[in-house]
């Protein structure tokens, strides 16, 4: 085995794969190549024969790779999705972040751990950006329902918005509920009996 | 009383219904549980969550759990089958441009014999042949190397195998990636829907009773969490009988269809449900009764000899020792723990954990620990029979 490992990265997103790549040259001297076309996926990594493969969990085609994990001719080396026997968890902690490794058979872990750490906060970092793009959209929909509400409420009780909208938080604290569920509930019973 | 939650990981397909019904029909609450149900793109995830703890329990596909056991595929933890979730409910299917071959050369797509099917996909395919199955461990890999090695083109040998998960399937072969599929439904009838494909064969043409998905938990937390599993075990069952009834059939349809769940139109998924498949874009329906099982026939038991033959057909395919792979393919199906979850409870359930696989060709009772079983056909389509080693 060369010295240098070599490492795959299956990402099909440009900006994160530079921003993986990025991670992993800061923490040591890999070669590394990635993968974005997901087409023969199992393929293209027979044919580089990499040390390690990183790829999203979430990534559906992640399936693909389980065919490497039985070596299909005598001179391959099988991959399979690294586990992690010590006790510090490194497997547990790449899933919870939302990466998973497949390396090849026998490779040492202490070689991995720098590797698979880089990628862990890389991976929390899009997690963390995941969440955000979806609380943002979410606050986004719930705007518009409540300005729909408010509208509803104004014209059908011919009062001004700010009443509106007192009078849609008085009810969401009476039932017990959120503005945006009362506001809601509002604009899908209008749909039902207009 | 509060219910405990159990988180359970699936992913979208029919085969995942008791899952869903247990918990919205209330059966997991009659069990003091709620299913925190976790949807997964893959099944490499699935099995990873299960494995690593972020589930209680999975969905999985029945060679998973054996695979595990014989060392394959990568990941950790012992896995444990404690129920059969579903029996058949796969399809078959084909390209466009084969179904057009295929029906030049006379093929009349009867959707119920394998044989006949086999021989004229041989045929009508060439040199090359192309099939997507969802996961190297599944029972749709295990189908298609058994149906097409019978018929003499030794699979995987002379025939190209690729994993291409459930929902991508009708997309690999509107790409021209694949030339025909083994899918679990409603994706074999989202690619007729589509327009890219038509269906040659149902999974049970093959093997008329083949376990397709089990309950899997880690083997370590079915020892923990003992009293935890009986009351899946149970709110499972009874959402099995529950589906198991054509009345329940259209109300399970919409259930599924859920966005939070498969996201599809119910009447896609009803035609598994139904058994009433649409086998080409032109509108031609087959019907198929056992087309899947979640009851009758005593389809929640896990059968040793079901894991048994499974574990002897990957042993003979990648060459691993096989009394050693049969011993431990059993053990990966824990017919002990299903059976102490029901014992108290008047199921059916049967006196012996393995059968000769295959010999059943018309319904039939046997012997039974309380009540009545009933075990419905299972017949291989080359008429074999699997004997497995004594009990």
């Amino acid at each position: 085995m060369p010295d240098t490992l070599s490492i795959i990265v299956v990402e099909a997103d440009r900006d994160r794969a530079l921003s993986i790549v990025d991670s992993l040259r800061s923490a040591g001297a890999y070669d590394i190549h990635v993968i974005a076309e997901p087409t023969g996926l199992a393929r293209q990594i027979q044919a580089r024969a990499p040390d390690v493969v990183l790829i999203d969990i979430e990534n559906p085609s992640r399936d693909t790779l389980e065919e490497l994990a039985v070596a299909s001719g005598p001179m391959d080396r099988p991959v399979a999705m690294f586990v992690d026997r010590s006790d510090e968890g490194l497997s547990s902690a790449a899933i919870e972040a939302g990466v998973s490794a497949y390396v090849v058979d026998g490779m040492k872990p202490n070689r991995l751990k720098p590797v698979l750490d880089a990628a862990i906060t890389r991976f929390h970092m899009f997690q963390r950006m995941r969440t955000e793009l979806a609380e943002t959209k979410r606050a986004l929909e719930e705007r518009k329902v409540i300005d729909r509400a408010k509208g509803m409420l104004m014209r059908a009780r011919g009062i001004g918005e700010d009443e509106a909208y007192a009078l849609l938080r008085k009810t969401a604290m009476d039932q017990g509920r959120r503005v945006a569920d009362v506001a809601q509930a509002l604009v899908t019973a209008a749909g039902l009996l207009s | 009383m509060k219910a405990s939650g159990l988180k359970v990981g699936y992913l979208p397909l029919v085969d995942c219904a008791p899952l869903v019904i247990a918990q919205e029909m209330g059966f997991a609450a009659e069990e003091g549980i709620a299913l925190d149900l976790r949807r997964a793109p893959s099944w490499s995830s699935v099995r990873d969550m299960l494995s690593f703890g972020q589930v209680d329990a999975a969905q999985m596909l029945s060679p998973v759990p054996i695979a595990t056991a014989l060392g394959l595929g990568g990941a950790g933890a012992p896995l444990s089958a404690v129920s059969v979730l579903s029996v058949n409910g796969d399809v078959i299917g084909v390209s466009r441009e084969l179904e057009r071959r295929l029906r030049d050369n006379g093929h009349d797509f009867a959707f119920n014999d394998a044989r006949a099917a086999g021989l004229a996909l041989i045929a009508a395919a060439g040199e090359t042949l192309r099939i997507g199955v969802p996961f190297p461990f599944s029972m749709h890999a295990e189908l298609v190397y058994y149906w097409l090695t019978a018929l003499g083109r030794p699979a995987p040998q002379s025939v190209e195998i690729r994993t291409v998960p459930p929902p991508l399937m009708a997309n690999a072969m509107e790409h021209g990636e694949i030339d025909a599929f083994c899918v679990g439904e409603p994706w074999g009838s989202q690619a007729v829907e589509n327009g890219v494909g038509a269906l040659l064969i149902p999974g049970r043409a093959i093997w008329a009773f083949a376990p397709e998905k089990v309950v899997a938990v880690r083997s370590d937390w079915a020892e923990r969490e003992s009293a935890m599993l009986g009351r899946l075990i149970r709110a499972l069952r009874r959402a099995a009988r529950w589906i198991a009834d054509p009345d329940s059939h259209s109300l399970a349809a919409e259930l599924l269809a859920r966005p939070e769940y498969l996201d599809l139109s119910p009447d896609l998924l009803g035609r598994a449900l139904d058994g009433r498949m649409v086998i080409s874009p032109s509108g031609e329906e087959r019907h198929v009764p056992g087309f899947i099982e979640f009851y009758r026939g005593g389809a929640t038991f896990p059968w040793r000899s079901q894991a048994e033959w499974i574990g002897m057909q990957l042993a003979a395919r990648l060459g691993l020792d096989r009394e050693a792979s049969a011993r431990a393919a059993r053990s990966a199906f824990r017919s002990d723990l299903h059976r102490a979850a029901l014992r108290q409870y008047g199921a059916d359930l049967p006196s012996a954990s393995s059968k000769a696989e295959g010999a059943v060709r018309q319904p039939m009772e046997v012997g039974a620990e309380a009540g009545r079983l009933i075990l419905e056909p299972d017949m291989f389509f080359d008429g074999r029979i699997f004997e497995p080693m004594p009990e």
